[in-house]
């Protein structure tokens, strides 16, 4: 493993079993974060986006669990640590926003309560000595409420959660989650719940502190926009695969999987104005029971008879993968 | 709260309290039964002497101006004299509320203190074998009829084992030179540094405590176990576990103290309905209460001790629903009153 790479996740399969069958929400899923970028990972809801890194954290909940796979941080293999060093590493070296912060946070504990709890399980450097470990971290949630723009700070830390508006709820949940200065940041969908305008500024301040904590960021979104200002590369998933993956610019220049142009085509653009926005027709397949064949095949303009078999990532070029056999012939694509 | 707000809920309870007292007046006169043939019951008596005796205690007069006499005096806090004891009403009923008070509180304590860790264990372990005899023993606890736990209960620990006594607060030789500081015999008798009559005391109390709480155990543990499994599956349990918390400060602190929200509400309430189930568990254990007295008072006619006893309870039961709006606000940071 090289060590620019700080999270390898291989052939990842997390299923649940339910009435139904058995619903494979992740299948088979790599992924690998370097240090210090910010990766995007985009897909319709259901697409196993917000699964795959549950499983990272250990936080899949009965009756998911992990049946295959590795996730390699930092060199460990986390599916091989116990309960508590899977606890000790949470918060401290891999930490989780969620996309809507007023169910996130705690309504019954103070903004206060809930930063410092996170101080004191991870940080190590307080002072041992009560009135000193008071003020030390009083000081440092001062200091992070202050570093996501929270005013008068010392004050609204005795505040709740609800006294807050949205996006500062939203900041104070970033604040929480990077208190303990974590190498890895999985933000769930950070802007969804947010009004435009703040939305510009949460993500302004995710890519700000992961500069200043040279931290890498994991931003899973359904906004190919958003992808596209803020993250290195990108990673688009479908029903529980990945299909494309590739630095950002490239991938939205130049898709490979019609599912990937399938969404590029279906957001607003003011350049073409007029033209009417062409969704993607049909439905995500239901992931009990999956038939042996590409899992777009019925939404794809361009299925043939070839896609009705499994279909691998193929190469496609420097750094670029897809889930497509039509990767072999570019001139088809622009169709 | 606001102190406008908090003045404006004590007003509400003033029309309860009118209406209970129309309702208990009403119910009472409305009984068959004369407490004067009951006193006066196998003496023999002349007409004249029936006739003063009805004069005496104000029972010539017609209902209506009764209840308002009544009424007036009760402003007073003056609820006439018991016919049975011959003494003021409001002096007999202190004298019988503190056993009954500590006996409630007792049993409140016992519920409080197993129902919430028994719910919280049945919620993180549901559908566990913990959990079904849990779900099965709450069911039991609601519906087994309390004065057939209590003698069940009596006949186990006090006839067959010899462990507790029958009946009574403490026993009388013991309870000999205790000064009553706050006639609490727990409190009491650990005031006067008598830790011989504390465990007299706590024997006594324990079965009857043990059956009174046993309803509202029940009610608080699935209550309890709704809530928590309710709110062990909010986000913010996620995020609090993504943060690399212990689980028992997840559960303990995050989890419950939303959960007990709705817990507490229901057990403030259901405080005062063990006040209802007093007047049976003072009876199966003799306990020297005011719901033993309320009883006794019911079979002799004794109107104006159980007036005054009713409207007590009605005061009583409003303010534990006020208390608990009260602690509502304080629990939940998002309700202002």
């Amino acid at each position: 493993m090289s060590d620019d790479i700080l999270l390898e996740v291989r052939g990842l399969r997390t299923v649940f079993d339910t009435r139904a069958g058995q619903v494979c929400a992740v299948d088979g899923v790599d992924v690998t974060v370097n240090r210090g970028e910010c990766l995007g990972i985009v897909g319709e809801s259901g697409s196993g986006k917000s699964v795959t890194f549950a499983s990272v954290m250990g936080l899949v909940r009965s009756p998911g669990r992990i049946e295959a796979g590795e996730i390699v941080f930092d060199g460990t293999d986390l599916r091989k640590l116990s309960p508590r060093k899977m606890q000790a590493l949470r918060g401290r070296d891999i930490a989780m926003t969620m996309q809507d912060a007023l169910t996130a946070l705690n309504p019954a504990l103070t903004v206060g309560e809930q930063l410092a709890e996170m101080l004191e399980a991870h940080d190590d450097d307080l002072p041992r000595r009560r009135g000193a470990r008071r003020a030390a971290i009083q000081a440092r949630s001062v200091e992070m409420l202050t570093l996501v723009g929270i005013p008068s700070a010392g004050d609204r830390l005795r505040q709740y959660p609800h006294e807050f508006s949205g996006g500062m709820r939203q900041r104070i949940m970033i604040a929480i989650a990077l208190a303990s200065k974590p190498r890895l940041l999985i933000a769930d969908e950070p802007t969804t719940a947010l009004d435009v305008t703040i939305q510009a500024q949460v993500l302004e301040l995710i890519s700000k502190l992961r500069a200043e904590l040279g931290m890498s960021v994991v931003l899973i979104t359904h906004d190919l926009g958003v992808v596209a200002e803020h993250c290195d590369r990108v990673m688009v998933m479908y029903a529980g695969q990945v299909v494309e993956e590739g630095p950002t610019a490239q991938v939205i220049r130049d898709p490979r999987h019609p599912y990937t142009r399938g969404l590029l085509a279906s957001i607003p653009r003011p350049a073409l104005r007029g033209q009417p926005i062409r969704p993607i027709d049909g439905q995500v397949p239901d992931l009990v029971d999956l038939p042996p064949q590409c899992r777009f095949l019925d939404r794809c303009p361009e299925a043939g008879e070839a896609c009705r078999h499994l279909i691998d990532m193929h190469p496609a070029g420097p750094a670029r993968r897809a889930r497509c056999i039509r990767i072999a012939v570019p001139e088809t694509e622009k169709a | 709260m606001t102190f406008t707000r908090f003045l404006e809920r004590l007003l509400q309870l003033i029309p309860v309290l009118l209406g209970v007292s129309v309702i208990v007046f009403v119910m009472m006169a409305l009984t068959p039964g004369d407490p004067v043939q009951i006193m006066i019951g196998d003496q023999i008596v002349t007409p004249e002497q029936e006739a003063q005796m009805r004069r005496d205690l104000g029972l010539d007069r017609p209902v209506v101006e009764r209840f308002f006499v009544f009424l007036g005096n009760a402003l007073q806090f003056d609820f006439g004299q018991s016919f049975y004891h011959r003494r003021p009403v409001s002096e007999v009923i202190l004298e019988r509320l503190p056993a009954t008070i500590e006996l409630t509180v007792v049993a409140m304590l016992i519920a409080l203190f197993t129902a919430i860790p028994l719910g919280v264990l049945a919620a993180v372990r549901k559908n566990s074998i913990f959990d079904r005899i849990a779900t099965v023993g709450g069911l039991l606890g609601v519906s087994l009829p309390g004065f057939w736990f209590g003698i069940l209960l009596l006949m186990l620990f006090a006839v067959h084992l010899n462990l507790l006594p029958v009946a009574g607060r403490i026993n009388y030789g013991i309870s000999q030179g205790i000064t009553p500081y706050t006639h609490f015999l727990l409190i009491d008798t650990l005031l006067n540094g008598r830790f011989d009559a504390f465990r007299n005391a706590l024997a006594h109390i324990i079965l009857p405590a043990i059956t009174l709480g046993l309803p509202m155990t029940a009610i608080l543990m699935r209550v309890t176990r709704t809530a928590m499994l309710e709110v062990l599956r909010a986000d913010y349990v996620t995020f609090a576990q993504a943060k690399g918390l212990s689980r028992q400060r997840i559960l303990w602190r995050h989890a419950l103290k939303n959960a007990l929200i709705p817990t507490v509400s229901v057990a403030a309430i259901e405080t005062g309905s063990l006040l209802g189930g007093n007047m049976i568990i003072e009876t199966v254990f003799g306990w020297p209460g005011l719901g033993r007295l309320v009883v006794e008072s019911i079979f002799v006619r004794n109107y104006p001790l159980v007036q005054a006893a009713v409207l007590l309870y009605a005061v009583i039961y409003v303010m534990l629903n006020f208390f608990a709006d009260i602690l509502y606000t304080i629990l939940n940071p998002r309700v202002k009153l």
